[in-house]
């Protein structure tokens, strides 16, 4: 029998909803210090330079000028990184960005901060730039990290693969062979709040920094090792986070070093705040990938062969680009049969921001390639884009392209078909196809994915939360995942609340602090509610039969018979329903009479000195991969989605509105209903920005925008209404069977918008985003070539565009 | 030290007086979070694109950064702190608790104000409306589903339309 839910499942608030909406809530920029002083950095000036000399003497002398501090002065590990530590926090000897911070500033005021990065100068040598991935593997290009090893490729630092099969034997067995090239686009996190921190040197030597940071045990490492300093003299306190979406990890790292270094140079807090400018200049990009796709068929729909060679642009640091570009190497086949696959992924340092993670991780690339692809294939052997979903889809006991066994409930099939009959995609598939000549076209495109829950193979995966319980029946929650608007507090206190049959008022949610819970490693890869829940889970399940052996004690019934329900001790009678007159607290009409408040039993617990502290601990089941081979138990489970867009196509203008959209998915179980369904809104919208209207464009490694004036994200007219369905198929994996949506709810929306467009145009897009000019001309209008009346050389070019930005960022 | 010459303003905040020594290149988003530390209005972009900062200004939704302090005096300024009356919430922070309409809640201050801009001037307005009230608050949390359905069930709570 499937068991009752008072709060997992249930419509329930969120827990750190009041503050948000009486202004209560303190985000990072709204902390402040008694004497506190403020730090700038100056970036490059070039997006690729030697640096020849940095001169101070002017700005140190500027009153109200605190501290004027370059890499010379950093006292340990200059440099941090993930998985390849070459990223400076200042620049010493070469630039490779125009974000690369070189000189570090503190003074009395922001204004003063501000007048003294003016007073800076530094002697430069340009050096080429390599603005574009490809031209920047050929071997005569210069190398933009002379001491990195590079793979095959002259500025290449990764190459994953995966081999399966024999593909050359596919394409003999195929009737046909489908080649083409796709291309993504840069995209910003565009986190509504722009990065910010404090940082107060502590008592003991150490450093306090409380900021808004999304990753604070890995940030808390790079300061650690940059001032010498161990891990317990470094305490990171996460604020609310005013979102994330993968993006304040190293950005926030750097910020953290600079403002923790200017704080113990000081002996004063220091507080440092980025401009949205600053922001947008500074901070890294998903990645664009240029991607190339052969798939070998038979005339009946089947794949007999895939080749994939993508290329990913890791910026001028290598980031979390090993990482993500393992996800896209896994996941680049998406979830169809194919016994013969080979699949090649690069990552390639340029002179452009580096690129990191951001939600979707290296699948919403390839989920662009591989759904553009199925409905390319559909329409080469007469089929429509459900079928042949269908017909190539993955079922319970598949075998992915990496060689592992689907043992789970495999539900591909199910929100696919969910999805299509939800929106009849069928039928106006078929409809739209047959349309008659206007300027208005309507079109529907159907997409799904299967994405690998949390971290897989990729590294340690454990988290870890605690239950505290006080004597008045209260409760205290920490962990070690972190919120940042997502709902990860919500998710763990309701699985809390659950597991003690209390009400939700009764937690209070700590913000996340490094020196008071276990490193849990990073809140990434939509792992918050299977891996921070399932830790919760444990905790409060400790606490709970601490609870019911006082229970028990307390009242001469055995533990078994006595459960926690609607802030109460209960004897249960059974199950059958309540007579009339017979007193039960319980509004689920289960059979039980109430002992003693949930308060009465606190305290007794602590009168009798048990332990009211539960911490749990939970590591993810056993993954593995095989470098050189390509194969591997890639990830311990699946999630399973699909998403439909039906469009209208200007034909005239090339505009494209989305007018429906049905998003569904399978997130094994949803512990916040309405936490689920912001997630896949959300996602949705994010999606439709990036297949219609975002695109973070550089030119010779210049950014064209760094303000929401010119980068344009979806507003509230741009996003149509969506049908969510939530499939539940318990996983044993997650708690009560949770999975994730987080990602998954962003990484198929703008293939299947795509799609739609096909349906209306007849035309397909290979390069995101389908703005106007790519719907309406085929390709991408540029601002590049000769521009005014005066021809300028490539380098004064660049010099001049990154002068004004450097103008726009500090004279905010 | 940077100096200027300051002016003298009253205003009223939050139905609040107040007298105020200001720079005159300050904005009021400088004034409400800087000096009287209101730091629910929120600092997003600082070229008005993004509606975070967005406030009241006798009864019109505006953003605070792009006002200058001196053109504050004898206003009435409503910011998300002064939404709630006491410990009674405004119907709209109600219905964005019940709805879910709060994920980061950056954007949130701005949007309420935005939405009650709008309700106050139409208790009962359509869906399409209510999306081009908002359509300068952004959000890259939402999808603004949820704020929209939030925004809906304060527009049917409000007092006046109850029989």
């Amino acid at each position: 029998m499937e068991k009752e839910h008072n709060i997992v499942s249930t419509q329930q608030r969120r827990v750190d909803a009041w503050g948000k909406v009486t202004g209560k809530a303190k985000f990072a920029e709204d902390y402040n210090v008694a004497h506190q002083l403020y730090g700038k950095v100056l970036r490059s000036k070039y997006p690729h330079a030697r640096i020849l000399r940095i001169d101070t003497s002017k700005a140190a002398q500027l009153p109200g000028v605190e501290a004027v501090l370059t890499a010379k002065d950093i006292p340990g590990s200059k440099v941090f990184g993930i998985v390849v530590k070459n990223q400076a926090i200042l620049a010493e000897e070469k630039v490779r960005y125009l974000g690369d911070g070189v000189v570090l500033v503190a003074a009395v005021s922001k204004e003063i901060a501000e007048k003294t990065i003016t007073l800076i100068n530094v002697d430069y040598e340009p050096l080429p730039v390599l603005p574009d991935p490809e031209t920047a593997m050929q071997p005569d290009s210069p190398r933009i990290h002379d001491d990195s090893p590079e793979y095959e490729f002259r500025n290449t630092f990764v190459h994953h693969k995966v081999r399966k099969g024999d593909t050359e034997k596919g394409f003999a067995e195929a009737d046909f062979v489908i080649e083409r090239r796709f291309k993504t686009q840069f995209i910003e996190h565009s986190y509504l709040e722009p990065e910010a921190v404090l940082a107060e040197p502590s008592e003991q030597g150490g450093v306090k920094i409380t900021g808004s940071i999304q990753n604070l045990f890995s940030s808390r490492r790079s300061v650690a090792t940059f001032l010498n300093l161990d891990l317990n003299k470094v305490e990171i306190i996460q604020t609310t986070l005013g979102g994330s979406f993968g993006g304040k990890d190293e950005v926030m790292t750097a910020m953290c070093c600079r403002s923790a270094l200017l704080a113990l140079k000081t002996g004063k807090p220091v507080k440092m705040v980025n401009s949205r400018e600053e922001s947008m200049l500074e901070s890294y990009k998903r990645h664009p990938y240029v991607m190339y796709y052969k798939w070998g068929v038979k005339k009946d729909g089947r794949i007999t062969a895939m080749e994939q060679r993508c290329i990913a642009d890791g910026g001028a640091y290598a980031s979390m680009s090993p990482f993500v570009t393992w996800r896209s190497v896994v996941q680049a086949t998406g979830p169809y049969h194919c016994e013969n696959v080979k699949t090649d992924v690069y990552a390639v340092y340029t002179n452009n921001n580096y690129t990191g993670a951001m939600r979707g991780f290296g699948s919403p690339q390839v989920n662009f390639a591989i759904e553009s692809m199925m409905d390319e294939l559909a329409e080469k052997v007469g089929k429509n884009p459900l079928e042949i979903r269908l017909q190539n889809g993955f079922e319970r006991g598949a075998v992915t392209a990496t060689g592992q066994k689907l043992e789970h409930n495999v539900s591909l099939k199910e929100v696919l078909t969910k999805a299509a009959h939800s929106s009849s995609f069928a039928k106006k598939w078929n409809d739209y196809r047959h349309q008659p000549p206007s300027p208005k076209k309507n079109g529907i495109g159907i997409a799904c994915s299967y994405r690998g829950v949390s971290l897989g193979a990729e590294g340690t995966d454990a988290a870890g939360t605690i239950v505290s319980v006080q004597t008045d029946g209260s409760m205290i929650v920490s962990s070690g995942i972190t919120d940042m608007g997502q709902g990860a507090q919500s998710a763990m206190s309701h699985i809390v609340a659950e597991v003690l049959g209390i009400s939700l008022d009764r937690i209070q949610f700590l913000n996340t602090n490094t020196s008071r819970v276990p490193d849990s490693g990073p809140t990434v890869a939509s792992r918050g509610t299977i891996m921070g829940g399932s830790a919760a889970k444990r905790a409060a399940e400790i606490v709970r039969a601490t609870l019911l052996d006082v229970g028990s004690k307390m009242t001469g019934i055995t533990a078994e018979a006595l459960d926690l329900r609607e802030n109460y001790l209960v004897h249960t009678l059974g199950e059958t329903p309540v007579p009339p007159g017979v007193e039960s607290g319980d509004s689920t009409s289960r059979r039980c009479k109430r002992l003693a408040s949930f308060t009465e039993l606190a305290a007794e617990t602590f009168r009798r000195g048990k332990p009211m502290y539960g911490f749990g601990w939970f590591k993810s089941p056993k993954t593995s991969w095989d470098e050189e081979k390509g194969q591997g138990e890639a990830y311990f489970t699946f999630v399973y989605g699909c998403n439909v867009a039906e469009v209208e196509v200007d034909t005239q203008t090339g505009k494209v509105d989305v007018v429906e959209f049905t998003s569904v998915h399978d997130v094994g179980k949803a512990i916040s209903r309405g936490g689920v369904l912001g997630q896949i809104y959300g996602g949705v919208a994010m999606g439709l920005g990036y297949g219609l209207l975002e695109e973070f464009d550089f030119e010779d490694g210049v950014p064209k925008h760094l303000n929401f004036d010119e980068y344009l994200i979806p507003t509230s007219m741009d996003v149509p209404p969506v049908k969510a369905i939530i499939v539940e198929n318990e996983d044993a994996a997650g708690p009560f069977g949770a999975k994730s949506i987080g990602e998954p709810a962003n990484e198929i929306a703008a293939p299947a918008i795509v799609n739609a467009i096909f349906n209306a145009t007849g035309q397909r897009v290979y390069e995101l985003p389908a703005n106007l000019e790519r719907v309406l001309l085929g390709h991408k209008l540029t601002r590049k070539g000769e521009r005014g009346s005066v021809r300028k050389s490539a380098a004064e070019t660049w010099t001049d565009a990154s002068c004004k930005i450097r103008h726009k960022a500090t004279d905010e | 030290m940077l100096q200027m010459n300051t002016l003298t303003i009253t205003t009223t905040i939050n139905r609040r007086n107040y007298t105020l020594c200001i720079n005159p290149n300050q904005t009021l988003l400088d004034i409400l979070r800087e000096e009287l530390g209101l730091s629910g209005t929120k600092r997003g972009c600082e070229i008005g694109e993004c509606g975070a900062c967005t406030v009241l200004m006798n009864g019109r939704a505006v953003n605070a950064c792009l006002v200058l302090a001196p053109q504050i005096e004898g206003q009435e300024i409503l910011t998300v702190e002064g939404l709630a009356v006491g410990e009674q919430l405004h119907s709209l922070q109600e219905a964005f608790l019940e709805h879910e309409a709060v994920h980061c809640g950056f954007c949130t201050p701005g949007m309420l104000l935005s939405a009650k801009e709008l309700l106050d001037e139409n208790p009962n307005p359509p869906e399409t409306d209510i999306r081009f009230a908002i359509s300068g608050n952004l959000c890259r949390c939402t999808g603004y589903v949820q704020i929209v359905e939030a925004i809906q069930a304060a527009s049917a709570n409000k007092p006046e339309r109850k029989p």
